[in-house]
């Protein structure tokens, strides 16, 4: 009987790390699909952003109380995972709190209680914190969570990682509950509530919660590919990658650069040079693969949004939206590819039938957005390079616009003044 | 006073330490041509050795940038670049945060590489050098005021204390609106929205941030870009509120209150 348990356990473990890697690299596949974005210099100053931002959380604490609590599900999760360590090997091996028995032998039975106790801890904090978060998202009426742009599955998404959550500390409480040979902080306050039942039961209510919680985080862990909760994982890189300029600085264009010096000094143009295929950014692939992780990164919290001044006064862009259509069009992209090997036009674009023109025109590119992120995402870079594709493909920009256009042109100035005048004013100083 | 142009200067063989880069707004827009002056004054007065680049300056190309269309951008930066480099301009101060974020962060990779300072940043310079001496009897002192960040002053560049510095100088009270510095509300003017009608929506962004001043009930708004202080004044005078509430850039301040 143990051995079919240890076998199904195997097969249980195999199965779930099989296919959560296969997901990470579709997921790597989507995100490379883009155009080179991921600049690595300046190493020092890079990781010093993952130390701060991703693991310091240093942008979730301009609001403390929101920041504890996420602070106790981020360190909840991370630590009460090292407690997989022996699930695993006692899964494998068909043992029971293998490393309490190793503990015991080195004389070590109190740091065991000690390093359980924290967990259990962590569990309740981790429990407490998401039942409140539940309430928060669901009852607050917050704007940020009211938002349409979380209508539908999006909503759904963040309430089930918070329920899959509580359920999977419940049951982690449970399981060392009902082993009565214990006596840990959290759990032991538990267990008058299995007074009377006989051990027998207990052994099986044990073994089901043992079961249970195992395969939760199995099934917990192969649904993030599929959730916004994958920033668990891509805050790390995302941070990592993320620009070290000045925010105010747009990357430049050396195709449109080499153009006009060629056309101002045709002697250095190269002969037989082919022309750009196309400017700026139409469809997920022209955007740059930062910009591509930086979809897959964002938990759709809506800082960006809550913080834009295009959509706080009631214009339709929603830097959050942004990132989502991203995100569903790469989705899109990546599906179309598992099923034709490569990518067959599909008559849709990123830009038009997933973020609109009248969204991309109400940017003020004031840069809040990229302010606010948490983990250093860009809406304002994908926004820029959707225009630079409208203006230059399309030649799809407002009459006032193109108005400013010619008149920089002609009268080097975005108003239609004389040049002469330029120095007018220095007449009257 | 006489405001020498980069070709006079030359011409009489000197070379000014710093290049005045005046921008679009700063040459033609009637509002924004009094900061123009009121710096002028300043660094005249400071005894900075200075120059205008005069009919020769031309559009950095920032709202074209940031309408998309990059081929604009390109070739007024090219224009303009083969003139600083021309008269191997090292320094350049400019009112305009638009034209400062381009010069500064834009041009170098492009072949430009300057110093490039705003003007509040080389105020307070001038300040702390003591060549700008506010009179003890200014007419700012003691009255309130607050400062509206320019976002490409401000998150852009990350520069929130160089403006406020130069206020202090003035013995004013600063009264910060709820969203300031690293947190601060656009103007509604920026990423070339300037040059446009904003989209349907149900307030327009300089109302918004017009109210948030308002609301500080402060004797002044300061600024430190020409197209935030059309767009506040704008918003200030939409809510009937002018008599209570100037808009001034900083600039402005410091001319006055120099001895």
């Amino acid at each position: 009987m143990a051995i079919i348990a240890q076998i199904l356990f195997i097969i249980l473990t195999a199965t779930a790390l099989y296919l959560f890697s296969k997901n990470l690299l579709r997921i790597r596949r989507n995100i490379l699909i883009g155009k080179a974005g991921f600049v690595n210099d300046e190493k020092a100053r890079r990781w010093k952003n993952v130390f701060l931002l991703a693991l310091g959380q240093k942008k979730m604490f301009t609001k403390p109380v929101v920041a504890i609590l996420h602070l106790f599900l981020y360190v909840g999760f991370v630590i009460i995972n090292i407690e997989l360590l022996e699930i695993m090997a006692d899964g494998i091996l068909g043992t029971h709190r293998i490393f309490e028995n190793y503990f015991e032998k080195f004389e070590l039975a109190s740091l065991y209680h000690f390093i359980i106790n924290s967990f259990e801890i962590l569990a309740a904090l981790v429990f407490v914190a998401c039942i409140i978060f539940l309430v928060r998202r669901n009852m607050l009426k917050l704007k940020r969570f009211m938002s349409n742009d979380l209508a539908g599955w999006p909503r759904t998404d963040a309430n089930y990682i918070l329920i899959a959550e509580i359920i999977l500390m419940g049951l982690f409480l449970v399981m060392n509950a009902a082993d009565t040979q214990t006596n840990f902080i959290i759990s032991s306050s538990l267990q008058p509530l299995f007074s009377g039942i006989n051990s027998d039961t207990l052994f099986i209510i044990e073994h089901t919660a043992w079961w249970l919680h195992i395969i939760g985080i199995y099934i917990f862990m192969n649904y993030l590919p599929y959730s916004k909760h994958l920033h668990i994982i891509l805050a790390f890189p995302n941070t990592y990658y993320a620009p070290l300029t000045p925010k105010g600085m747009m990357h430049n264009m050396p195709e449109v650069q080499n153009e006009v010096l060629y056309a101002m000094q045709p002697e250095l143009a190269p002969t037989g040079a082919a022309a750009p295929a196309s400017f700026g950014a139409k469809d997920v692939m022209d955007l740059s693969s930062k910009n591509l992780m930086d979809a897959y990164s964002c938990t759709e919290c809506g800082r960006c949004t809550a913080a834009c001044p295009a959509n706080i006064t009631g214009k339709l862009l929603s830097p959050r939206k942004i990132m989502m259509a991203t995100r569903d069009r790469l989705e899109a992209v990546g599906k179309n590819i598992d099923l034709h090997k490569s990518f067959v036009p599909d008559n849709k674009s990123l830009l038009h039938d997933y973020i609109t023109v009248e969204e991309l025109r109400a940017c003020t590119t004031c840069n809040a957005c990229v302010e606010e992120c948490p983990i250093s995402i860009s809406p304002l870079d994908i926004i820029m390079e959707l225009r630079r594709s409208l203006v230059m493909e399309e030649s799809n920009a407002p009459q006032e616009w193109n108005s400013m256009f010619s008149n920089i042109e002609n009268n080097f100035a975005p108003w239609k003044f004389a040049p002469d005048d330029r120095d007018a004013w220095t007449k009257q100083a | 006073m006489k405001v020498n142009t980069m070709a006079e200067m030359i011409a009489s063989g000197q070379t000014p330490e710093v290049l005045f880069w005046v921008g679009c707004a700063g040459s033609f827009d009637q509002r924004a041509q009094k900061i123009t002056k009121a710096f002028a004054t300043i660094l005249d007065k400071a005894g900075v050795n200075y120059a205008i680049l005069g009919k020769e300056e031309a559009c950095t190309g920032d709202p074209a940038r940031r309408a998309g269309n990059e081929f604009m951008f390109q070739m007024m930066a090219y224009q303009n670049i083969q003139i600083l480099n021309g008269y191997s301009i090292k320094k350049i101060v400019t009112t305009c945060p638009h034209c400062f974020n381009i010069l500064k962060n834009e041009y170098p990779v492009l072949g430009g590489n300057y110093e490039v300072i705003h003007h509040t940043q080389f105020l307070q310079e001038l300040i702390e050098q003591g060549k700008i001496k506010i009179t003890d009897s200014n007419e700012w002192k003691g009255k309130s005021i607050t400062y509206h960040d320019s976002c490409y002053l401000g998150r852009a560049n990350e520069i929130y204390e160089a403006p406020r510095k130069v206020l202090e100088s003035l013995d004013m009270e600063l009264r910060e609106m709820k969203r300031c510095k690293s947190k601060g509300l656009c103007c509604g003017a920026g990423g070339a929205q300037m040059f446009k009608e904003e989209e349907k929506g149900d307030k327009r962004v300089n109302m918004e941030r017009a109210d948030e001043a308002i609301e500080t009930k402060s004797d002044f708004v300061a600024s430190a870009c020409p197209f935030c202080n059309t767009m506040l004044t704008d918003g200030i005078k939409n809510r009937n509120e002018e008599v209570n509430t100037q808009v001034l850039d900083i600039a402005e301040m410091i001319a006055k209150a120099m001895q």
